[in-house]
């Protein structure tokens, strides 16, 4: 057998709580080689990230228990070694080291930088104080911080989001790690900036013949940087094979259903998303059969069998665990395609927008004295017509979540005007602020944020029919409350239920039907899907958009995933440090970006199909988001764009009009 | 919603000195609700042949400088204590929470008057603020839990304060001036109940710090009028004898301890309970 530099072998591992036994990794097998790229995906709680800590022993143990299985790395089982012993420590620090999530809270912050590299340099590779200063500087510079030299000296609170998880990767390529375990590194940066990265991370291991392995929820992103791709679901691996074999020709239902759940940036808009239903398997109820069986759109009885389901290999690198055979599952999912409802659209407005600016005062001293000025909005003006939806686009700090709190009136514009069915809404008093929002409605990015803990579900969803009066009696309210939890898919026997019994999905789909409740002819979504699973993402799309066929609902619709908003959207705004650079139908601007930022942002996004992948061209902008407390003069876009001129440096671009709908604010179109 | 109270309980009886004060409250509220059936003799009943007896059959603890039973006046000194602990807290966490909320809620200039009046009450020491309006408007049981309920407010009120501060950001806020409720329904409806495990934490603890100001207030003569049995005016006419009959101060002495640490330990355990960082777990 040839040798792996990690291969586990039937690895288990199990938490004891009190609910009973959870077995968060149940006989994962998988091997990474030396230069490789191996990308681990699977939702929250499928058990990808517990194998990697499982196998450092990085788990806390208790409650949790490695029950049996190896890992050789290098040829030695590394889970004999003591957890707290002197051969573990080698290897985590200089052997395997890993990427997290969070670059904000993993470094030290009373401690620059350097220290921080220097640290780990002279604990592993027994450095010199002057030898480990040299060698942090060289690593600054190999992951890409201009002026290293000087960097080094830096305590991490001077560097951005995207720079420190770029120190946090020279400090894991510090001791010339053998494998690099990247735990969902990218998910919590913006969409351009989460492209340098993994192409930083790619060069890397291409350089160096570290192995690399991302763990991630995300499949579009492995398409374009894997070589091999394992799926997990439940504490199981229910697929593995190439980038190519796993994209073009998933054998495994949940693998397939993800494939297709997920909205493309080239997929055919007029299907419906083929969502998997139900939620994620909790490890907790495990009963031995296929774990995805409850969800399984084509199980049959001997699925749910308390046996596990034979793999089936295809080819040496490609298999999966599942009863069926490749072309059985093909045939039968070519008969799910469903077409979305048709709607049409009208050209009346339902909401005008004008030289909307909302700034926020920046004050200094004890005396409240205002210094300046925060431009979180600067001189917006769109139209949205009645029945569409309207794609809001752009990276954190872009000012997309001011401008929904201020179309709602939950922040007073500074100036500008909101004309709503014809009115202004932007002076409106606050007792007939109440009016409008009956016919404005929200739905919020956090489902777990956004409903109280103290209500049952059957009162938030009511609590505006309470509220404005709309039922005549007890019995009608209790009507419309039940006929709302219908519309969203749920069951009316829930209504008592505290929302914390509740799952994200489901929460959400709560937080619909309290919007809906007062029946508003407009909503507006707030990334309404980015804090769920992957799975539960299309369940919430597809109800929105029904939702919108069915009741003929106007949204505004925001999130940071260009594919998912083309999905949705009839129209798309695309937005930058406050300012409005690009609105267009839809098609338009995916076939003709005309502003560089619209460019940067659409070759950004990963499409999960390596062959598309392969012919896509990267404009790939440098640098990230300014802050807002120092916007650039002239085109705020200017210091990153790779077109500016002069003139984008003083003069500021007005939005103007190309052709078909199609608006940008750029000097060079 | 069993299975939560359930676990509540878990967590609260857990450590044993909980489960234990829990229990030497309830025997002082047995005490203070049935304190006929609990003394064996009238507190006002004087014998004055029987002056500072030790310990005996008839006088459990023996008996003070006018030769009234002192078990029995201790029992009956529980319902003064109970009273006035609890109530004076209630006061407080009425007036405070109130004064929080609007204060958090609001924020600007109500925030900023609301504010620097507490904490111009917050200068003076409590217990001289109480001294000093029970010297104007007089000695009697209303007048000492209305006075100790005043001297208590500014720390409900910042409390409260800080805990709409952080609740008034949620989410769940927003939705509900979305959904069309009015500023005070919001108020009532979704804040106040999210910010009440830690009132009531700190409320239990009050009831224990109440119960020693009315204490200490009686000890210094500006409490309970005589011949009213209080614990504090107790301990003050005990300690002189100290050498004498020392059960007399120390007697009353221990009952206070014992109830006053009783509360603050039983609102440390509630306050592990409630916590929603140890929901979940024991």
């Amino acid at each position: 057998m040839e040798e792996h530099l990690l291969d586990i072998r039937h690895l288990q591992t199990v938490f004891h709580t009190r609910d009973g036994l959870i077995r968060a990794v149940d006989d994962v097998s998988l091997y990474v080689d030396p230069g490789e790229i191996v990308g681990v995906v699977g939702e929250s709680g499928s058990g990808k990230s517990v194998t990697m800590m499982s196998i450092l022993k990085l788990i806390p143990m208790p409650p949790g228990e490695i029950l049996k299985g190896e890992a050789f790395f290098g040829g030695k089982d590394i889970l004999q070694y003591n957890a707290k012993g002197s051969e573990l420590r080698r290897v985590r620090g200089g052997g395997i080291s890993m990427i997290f999530q969070e670059p904000m809270t993993s470094l030290n912050p009373v401690m620059t930088v350097g220290e921080q590299i220097q640290e780990s340099v002279m604990l592993h590779l027994s450095m010199k104080k002057k030898e480990a200063r040299e060698r942090a500087i060289e690593l600054l510079g190999m992951v890409g911080i201009p002026d290293s030299q000087s960097r080094v000296d830096y305590y991490p609170n001077q560097f951005s989001g995207g720079m420190r998880q770029r120190v946090m990767i020279a400090m894991a390529m510090s001791c010339n790690p053998r494998l690099l375990i990247a735990d969902e590194a990218t998910t919590a940066l913006d969409v351009t900036t989460q492209e340098q990265i993994l192409e930083l991370l790619r060069d890397i291991v291409r350089k160096t013949h570290t192995a690399l392995i991302i763990i991630t929820h995300n499949l579009s992103i492995i398409a374009r940087y894997a070589d091999r791709i394992y799926v997990m679901y439940a504490g199981n691996i229910v697929e593995r094979g190439t980038c190519r074999e796993l994209f073009s020709d998933a054998c495994h239902p949940y693998t397939m259903g993800l494939l297709r759940a997920i909205p493309r940036l080239d997929s055919d808009k007029a299907n419906k998303l083929l969502a998997i239903s139900g939620t994620p398997l909790n490890p907790a109820q495990k009963t031995g059969c296929c774990p995805f069986a409850p969800r399984c759109f084509y199980a049959k009885p001997q699925c749910r069998e308390p046996k596990a389901p034979p793999v089936q290999e295809y080819s040496p690198t490609h298999s999966a665990a599942c009863y069926f055979q490749r072309d059985e599952l093909k045939a039968a999912s070519m008969a799910r395609e469903q077409k979305a409802g048709e709607r049409t659209l009208s050209k009346e407005p339902l909401l005008e927008v004008r030289h909307l600016c909302k700034y926020f005062p920046v004050t200094q001293g004890i005396t409240r004295r205002k210094v300046g000025d925060v431009k979180a909005l600067d001189d917006v003006s769109f139209t949205i017509y009645r029945g569409e939806t309207l794609g809001l686009v752009g990276e954190s700090g872009c000012g997309k979540t001011t401008l929904a709190k201020t179309l709602l009136r939950l922040y007073d514009a500074s100036s500008g005007e909101i004309l709503f069915k014809g009115r202004d809404i932007a002076g409106l008093r606050e007792n007939k602020v109440r009016d409008l929002r009956r016919e404005v409605q929200f739905i919020f990015q956090d489902p777990f944020g956004s409903l109280d803990p103290r209500q049952s579900a059957g009162s938030v969803v009511g609590e505006a029919i309470r509220v404005h009066r709309l039922a005549a009696s007890r019995a009608e309210y209790d009507r419309k409350v039940d006929e709302l939890f219908e519309a969203v898919g749920l069951d009316p026997l829930l209504k008592t239920r505290a929302p914390h019994e509740f799952s994200g999905g489901q929460r959400q789909r709560l937080c619909i039907a309290g919007a809906l409740a007062s029946d508003p002819s407009f909503i507006i979504c707030d990334e309404p899907i980015s804090a769920l699973d992957v799975s539960i993402q299309s369940q919430i799309i597809n109800l929105l958009i029904d939702l919108q066929a069915k009741r003929g609902l106007t949204y505004l619709f925001i999130a940071h995933d260009l594919s998912v908003v083309r999905h949705v959207s009839d129209r798309i705004l695309v937005m930058y440090l406050g300012k409005c650079v690009e609105i267009s139908p839809w098609d338009e601007l995916y076939h003709r970006p005309l502003h560089p930022y619209t460019q940067a942002l659409l070759s950004a996004i990963p499409i999960p199909d390596p062959e598309a992948e392969a012919r896509r061209s990267h404009t790939g902008i440098t640098g990230e988001v300014p802050s807002l407390m120092n916007r650039p003069s002239g085109c705020v876009f200017h210091t990153r764009c790779p077109h500016a001129t002069e003139k984008c440096r003083t003069q500021v671009p007005e939005l103007r009009d190309c052709g078909n709908g199609h608006q940008a604010a750029c000097h060079l179109v | 919603m069993g299975k939560r109270v359930k676990r509540f309980l878990a967590v609260l009886f857990g450590r044993k000195i909980v489960l234990i004060s829990a229990i030497v409250i309830l025997f002082f509220a047995f005490c203070a609700i049935a304190s006929p059936l609990m003394a064996p003799c009238d507190p006002y009943e004087q014998d004055l042949s029987n002056r500072l007896a030790g310990a005996s059959p008839e006088h459990w603890l023996g008996t003070d400088q006018l030769g009234r039973d002192l078990y029995s006046r201790i029992v009956y000194g529980t319902r003064v204590a109970f009273m006035v602990g609890i109530l004076a807290v209630f006061i407080a966490a009425a007036l405070g929470c109130a004064i929080g909320l609007v204060s958090g809620y609001f924020g600007g200039w109500v925030d900023n008057i609301l504010m620097r009046i507490m904490e111009a009450q917050m200068a003076i020491p409590p217990l001289i603020l109480a001294m000093a309006l029970v010297a104007v408007f007089g000695r009697s049981i209303p007048m000492l839990i209305f006075v100790l309920g005043i001297s208590a407010i500014p720390g409900f009120a910042r409390m409260m304060r800080g805990q709409v501060l952080s609740i008034r950001e949620m989410d769940y806020v927003a939705a509900s001036r979305i959904r069309g409720n009015s500023n005070l329904a919001t108020m009532v409806r979704h804040i106040f109940p999210n910010c009440l495990s830690p009132i009531i934490v700190i409320m239990t603890q009050s009831i224990g710090g109440s119960i020693l100001a009315e204490a200490a207030m009686s000890f210094l003569g500006a409490g309970i009028v005589p011949p009213t049995a209080s614990w504090g005016a107790m301990v003050n006419a005990g300690y002189s004898y100290i050498y004498d009959a020392p059960l007399f101060a120390l007697a009353p002495g221990i009952a206070i301890i014992l109830l006053v640490l009783a509360f603050n330990i039983f609102g440390d355990g509630l306050r592990d309970a409630l916590d929603p960082r140890l929901r979940g777990t024991i």
